[in-house]
C-alpha cells in the first residue's frame, strides 16, 4: 500500500464581493501518493492555482474555504499558524510561474536560499554554504561556488527558475507544488527544466502537484491527471487512460484543441507586398558628458525578407531574439535602417504625414489582450478610433454601423459594443483587438504573439479566424510567435531568429521537416518532443 | 458573400448617463459616510457663503418707499432720494434714513425724532414704508459706531462679537470663508491645469524636452515664494489678482512630477502603441489614452494643493503681507486673536473656522481619492 501524502476532500473556495458570490473552486477532491506526480490541467480561471494554494492556506483573506485538506493525516484547514509554517517550505514547497518576480532583486541567491535553511533547519555559516552549493549543483547551475554572490538580475530566466527549484528543494520537501513553472520560459529552456524536474523526482523520490495548461507537458511529466473546468474536477485518472480514452466532453475538447491544419497557399502567383533589405535596428549606448555613442545594442541586424500578398511569414525565436523589434522597425514604429518597400513604395524615409497615411495599410495585433485595450474606452470607441483618424467612412454607413459589421466579422455580438473591455474574456478581447486592426482594411498585419496569452481552445478559434480573414482579404501577415505549433498552423514561409540575426529561412515545410541548422533542430525538438538537446542552447 | 445587416444597439449614452466606471466611483464615494456627510455639510456652508450678500450686509435687501419696491442691494440711492439732506449714498444704518424710508420722506419729523421729540408721522399722501434687513445687518467692512469698546464680546447685536475696528466677526467669517474657498479652488484649478499640461508634455515627448523642462522647474521651484511675495508687494499694491497669479506661478510645479511619471509609464502601454499604429496623432493619444490614467494621480495631490494654498494665504495675511486691508481675511482675524488674548472669541472663531473648513475639504477629497482607487474595495 502506497502512503497517501496529501488528501483533498470536497474543497470549495468562495469569494464574496459587492454582494455577489463567486464559487471559484467547487467540491474538488484529489489525492497524491508518495513519489507520484499529479497534473492539474485546465484553462485559466478554472481554479487550479487556488486549489494548490489552499493546501497550505496561502489564499487571500477574502476567500471562504470549506472542505478538508489533510497532510499525512493532519488537517490543514483551520490549523494554527505555527503548524502551517512548519509544513510550508519544509514538507510542501512551491515553484511559481514567474521567475522574474519570485526572487527578491535585492538579495544574492546565497542569501535567498540560505534564508529558508536557517529558518527550518537552523543551518548557518559554512554548513549552510555547503548545502547551498550542493543544491545549486543538483539543479544544474554550473560553477555554483562562483554563483553564490550573484544577484537575480545577473541570471537568465532559466537559471532563475533553477534557483527557485533549489530554494524549493532546500529542506528536502516531500511534495513539490509547481504552478506553471515553465510557462514563462522559452521552449528550449522549458525542455531543460522539465528534464531537471524528472531527474529530481527520480533521485529524491519527490511527489509533485504539477499545474499547467499545456497537455504536452502533462503527457511527459505526470503519472495521473485531473482535468478542471470552472472550479470542478471533471475527469481524473492515469495519464495514458485519460489521453487515449477521454470520457468527459471537456477533456475531449481540450485534447482536440491543438491548432491543426496547414496554411493553404494563396491561389494566384506571388505578388510582393513588403520587402526589407538589410533591415537593422541598433540602439546606441551613450556614455559620458557629451553622450558619445560608444557602442550599440544590436537588436536586429541586416535582415532581408519578402512578404507576399495573402501569405504569412512566420518569425520564430526565443525571447530577446529581436522578433518584435523587427516587426516594429518594419512598421516604422521605431527608427530602422535599411531599405523597406511596401506596396511598391519606399517607406524607410517617410515621416510625419506620409507615415501617418501609411498606418491605415499596416496594422498590428499585440500579445496581451488585457494591455492592448484602453480600459476607459467602450468597445465601440476602441474599434472606431482608427476610422475617425483616417476619415474613412463609407457613404451611408455610420461609425456604429461600421463597428457592428466589423464585430460580426470577427465573431462578436454587436449588441455588446457599449461595454467595456473588462467585461470580456481574453479570447473576446483578442477579437476586439483584431477588429480594431481590421476595420481599416489593411494590407499588412503584424501579429505579435496574438495567441500566447490565450487558452488552448481559444487559441484554435483565433487561428481559424485569422486564417479566414487572410483568405477573404488577401492579407499579408507577419506572424511572430515562440509557439511553434501555432506557427506550423499559420505560416507559409518562415524565418528563425537568434540574437537579432536570421539563422534559417525558407518555406514552412522546409524549416519544419528538414531544419538545416543545429539551432533550428534544437528548437523543433524542444517544441514538439519537449526534449532538451545538450550543447545546442545555453540557458 | 454579403453578411446580413447586424442589429445595432442604439447609443446608450446621453449627456448625463455615466459610464459604468464612473457609476462605480459614485457608489464608492457614497459608501464612505464621512466623506458624504462632509460633502453635504461643506456644500451647504459654501452655498450659504456664496449668498453672503443676502445674509450679512449693511444694506437692506428690499425696502418699500413711497409705495415703490426698491432694492438698495442692487442700486445705490443717494440720501436725497429719500428726502434727506446729503447727496452721498444713503447710510441705511442711520436711524434718520430708516425713519425717512418708513415715513415716506418726512424729513422734519425724522430730525425731530432723532432729537427725541417723539415718533415721526408718515408724510401726507404717502404709504407707510418698511425695510427688509438681511439676517446680519453688517457687511465685512461695516464699522459699527454703536460699539463702545472694540473688540467687543459676543452679544445679541454681534453674535460673534466685533474685532478691533468694531466690525462684525460673523460677517467677516462668512465673507472670509467664501474668499478663501474660491481663492483656493481657483489657484488649485489653474495650477493643476498648467501642471498637467507641462507634465504631460514632458512625460510624452521625453528626451531633451523632458530634460530642459525639468531643469527649468527645479530652478523655478527652488525660489522662495515668500521672498518673491515680499518683493512684489513692495512694488505692487497687493490685491487679490496679484496674489492669485503669484500663487499659481509657484503652485503649478507641485503636480508635474506625478503627471510626468504617469505619462512616461503609460506611453509604452500596448494600447498606446496600438493607437500609434492606427495613426492616431500625438495630441489625441495624450487626451484620450494617457490623460485618464494621469487623472487619478492628479486627484490624490489636489487636496494638498488646495489646503496648502488656503493655508498660505491665511499665513501671509497673518504676517501682514497678504491681501491687506479691504478684504475679509481670515488670517487677519487670527492675527487679532493673537493680539487680543483678553478677547478669546477672536482666536476661538479663527481656529474653529480654519479647523472646520480644512477638515471638511480633506475628508471630501479623501473620499474622492478612495473612490477613484481601483484597488480599494468597499463593503
Amino acid at each position: 500500500m502506497i502512503e497517501t501524502l496529501l488528501e483533498v476532500r470536497d474543497l470549495s473556495i468562495t469569494f464574496r464581493a459587492e454582494g455577489r458570490e463567486t464559487r471559484a473552486v467547487d467540491g474538488v477532491s484529489l489525492t497524491i501518493a508518495r513519489g507520484e506526480t499529479l497534473a492539474l490541467v485546465g484553462e485559466s480561471g478554472s481554479g487550479k492555482s487556488l486549489t494548490a494554494l489552499a493546501t497550505v492556506k496561502l489564499l487571500p483573506d477574502t476567500a471562504e474555504v470549506a472542505g478538508s485538506v489533510t497532510w499525512r493525516g493532519r488537517e490543514m484547514i483551520g490549523a494554527d499558524a505555527r503548524t502551517l509554517r512548519d509544513i510550508r517550505g519544509n514538507d510542501i514547497s512551491f515553484v511559481f510561474q514567474e521567475p522574474m518576480t519570485s526572487l527578491n532583486p535585492l538579495h544574492t541567491i546565497e542569501k535567498q536560499i540560505g534564508e529558508s535553511l536557517a529558518l527550518h533547519q537552523g543551518l548557518t555559516g559554512m554548513a549552510a554554504r555547503e548545502r547551498i552549493v550542493e543544491l545549486l549543483t543538483k539543479v544544474g547551475i554550473r560553477d555554483p561556488e562562483t554563483r553564490l554572490g550573484a544577484w537575480p538580475h545577473q541570471l537568465s530566466g532559466g537559471q532563475r527558475q533553477r534557483v527557485m527549484i533549489a530554494m524549493a528543494l532546500a529542506n528536502k520537501p516531500e511534495l513539490l507544488i509547481a504552478d506553471e513553472p515553465t510557462t514563462a520560459l522559452d521552449v528550449t529552456i522549458q525542455a531543460q527544466i522539465l528534464a531537471l524536474l524528472a531527474e529530481l523526482r527520480r533521485a529524491e523520490g519527490l511527489s509533485m502537484l504539477f499545474i499547467t495548461h499545456d497537455l504536452g507537458i502533462v503527457r511527459r511529466v505526470a503519472d495521473r491527471v485531473a482535468v478542471m473546468q470552472a472550479g470542478r474536477i471533471v475527469e481524473t485518472g492515469p495519464v495514458a487512460q485519460v489521453f487515449d480514452r477521454p470520457e468527459h466532453p471537456y477533456t475531449r475538447k481540450l485534447l482536440a484543441a491543438e491548432p491543426k491544419g496547414r496554411a493553404t497557399p494563396p491561389d494566384d502567383g506571388a505578388e510582393p507586398l513588403l520587402t526589407g533589405e538589410r533591415v537593422r535596428v541598433w540602439f546606441p549606448i551613450k556614455r559620458g558628458f557629451f553622450k558619445r555613442t560608444v557602442g550599440h545594442i544590436k537588436a536586429v541586424t541586416d535582415i532581408d525578407l519578402t512578404l507576399n500578398r495573402g501569405e504569412t511569414l512566420g518569425v520564430v525565436g526565443e525571447s530577446g531574439s529581436g522578433k518584435t523589434t523587427l516587426a516594429l522597425g518594419l512598421m516604422r514604429l521605431i527608427p530602422a535602417g535599411g531599405r523597406i518597400s511596401f506596396l511598391g513604395r519606399e517607406i524607410h524615409d517617410l515621416r510625419g504625414r506620409g507615415l501617418r497615411a501609411l498606418r491605415r495599410d499596416m496594422q498590428i495585433v499585440f500579445q496581451d489582450p488585457y494591455g492592448s485595450l484602453s480600459p476607459r474606452m467602450s468597445v465601440a470607441e476602441i474599434i472606431a478610433e482608427g476610422l475617425g483618424v483616417h476619415g474613412l467612412r463609407e457613404p451611408g454607413l455610420t461609425a456604429r454601423e461600421a463597428v457592428a459589421r466589423q464585430m460580426q466579422e470577427v465573431g462578436l455580438d454587436p449588441a455588446m459594443m457599449d461595454r467595456y473591455p473588462h467585461e470580456f474574456s481574453g479570447g473576446q478581447r483578442q477579437r476586439i483587438a483584431i477588429a480594431r486592426a481590421m476595420i481599416l482594411k489593411p494590407e499588412f498585419v503584424v501579429l505579435d504573439e496574438p495567441t500566447s496569452a490565450l487558452d488552448m481552445t481559444v487559441q484554435t478559434q483565433i487561428v481559424d479566424l485569422l486564417r479566414d480573414l487572410q483568405r477573404r482579404y488577401r492579407l499579408g501577415y507577419l506572424f511572430i510567435s515562440h509557439d511553434l505549433r501555432v506557427v506550423r498552423a499559420m505560416a507559409h514561409r518562415m524565418i528563425v531568429m537568434r540574437a537579432g540575426e536570421v539563422v534559417e529561412s525558407g518555406t514552412a515545410d522546409e524549416v519544419f521537416e528538414r531544419p538545416r541548422t543545429e539551432y533550428a533542430r534544437a528548437l523543433m525538438a524542444a517544441a514538439f518532443n519537449l526534449e532538451a538537446v545538450e550543447g545546442a542552447v545555453a540557458d | 458573400m454579403e453578411a446580413p445587416a447586424p442589429a445595432i444597439p442604439a447609443p446608450a449614452r446621453g449627456l448625463f448617463t455615466l459610464s459604468p466606471l464612473n457609476r462605480r466611483r459614485v457608489r464608492n464615494f457614497r459608501a464612505n459616510r464621512r466623506a458624504l456627510w462632509s460633502l453635504r455639510l461643506f456644500g451647504v456652508l459654501f452655498l450659504l457663503s456664496l449668498c453672503a450678500e443676502l445674509i450679512a450686509n449693511d444694506r437692506p435687501i428690499l425696502i418699500r418707499f413711497q409705495g415703490a419696491l426698491l432694492s438698495p442691494l442692487m442700486t445705490d440711492y443717494p440720501e436725497t432720494f429719500f428726502g434727506g439732506d446729503f447727496e452721498t449714498a444713503a447710510v441705511y444704518s442711520d436711524p434718520v434714513v430708516q425713519c425717512l424710508i418708513r415715513t415716506g420722506g418726512n424729513i422734519e419729523g425724522c430730525l425731530d425724532q432723532a432729537d427725541g421729540l417723539g415718533p415721526a408721522p408718515v408724510a401726507e399722501g404717502q404709504a407707510k414704508g418698511w425695510i427688509l434687513w438681511p439676517l446680519i445687518p453688517f457687511s465685512y467692512s461695516t464699522v459699527d459706531y454703536e460699539v463702545a469698546t472694540a473688540p467687543s464680546s459676543p452679544d445679541a447685536r454681534h453674535w460673534l462679537g466685533t474685532d478691533d475696528q468694531a466690525r462684525d466677526v460673523l460677517a467677516r467669517v462668512i465673507y472670509g470663508f467664501r474668499l478663501s474657498v474660491l481663492f483656493g479652488f481657483g489657484v488649485t484649478a489653474l495650477s493643476a491645469m498648467i501642471g498637467v499640461l507641462a507634465g504631460a508634455a514632458q512625460g510624452f515627448f521625453g528626451g531633451w524636452v523632458d530634460l530642459t523642462f525639468q531643469r527649468v522647474e527645479e530652478v523655478w521651484s527652488s525660489m522662495n515664494t515668500l521672498y518673491v511675495i515680499l518683493i512684489i508687494s513692495s512694488v505692487l499694491a497687493p490685491n487679490l489678482w496679484v496674489m492669485f497669479f503669484i500663487f499659481v506661478a509657484f503652485g503649478w510645479t507641485a503636480i508635474i512630477g506625478v503627471v510626468r511619471a504617469e505619462f512616461l509609464r503609460a506611453r509604452n502601454f500596448e494600447y498606446v502603441q496600438a493607437a500609434r499604429a492606427l495613426g492616431v496623432g500625438d495630441w489625441r493619444i495624450m487626451v484620450r489614452h494617457l490623460l485618464p490614467n494621469a487623472m487619478v494621480a492628479t486627484l490624490t495631490l489636489l487636496p494638498f494643493m488646495l489646503t496648502a494654498s488656503i493655508g498660505l494665504l491665511a499665513g501671509l495675511d497673518f504676517l501682514g503681507f497678504g491681501l491687506g486691508q479691504g478684504y475679509p481675511s481670515l488670517g487677519e482675524l487670527a492675527l487679532q486673536g493673537k493680539k487680543y488674548l483678553q478677547d478669546p472669541h477672536l482666536a476661538i472663531t479663527a481656529f474653529l473656522t480654519f479647523a472646520i473648513m480644512l477638515s471638511l475639504m480633506v475628508f471630501v477629497f479623501e473620499g474622492v481619492r478612495d473612490a477613484f482607487d481601483p484597488r480599494k474595495t468597499f463593503r
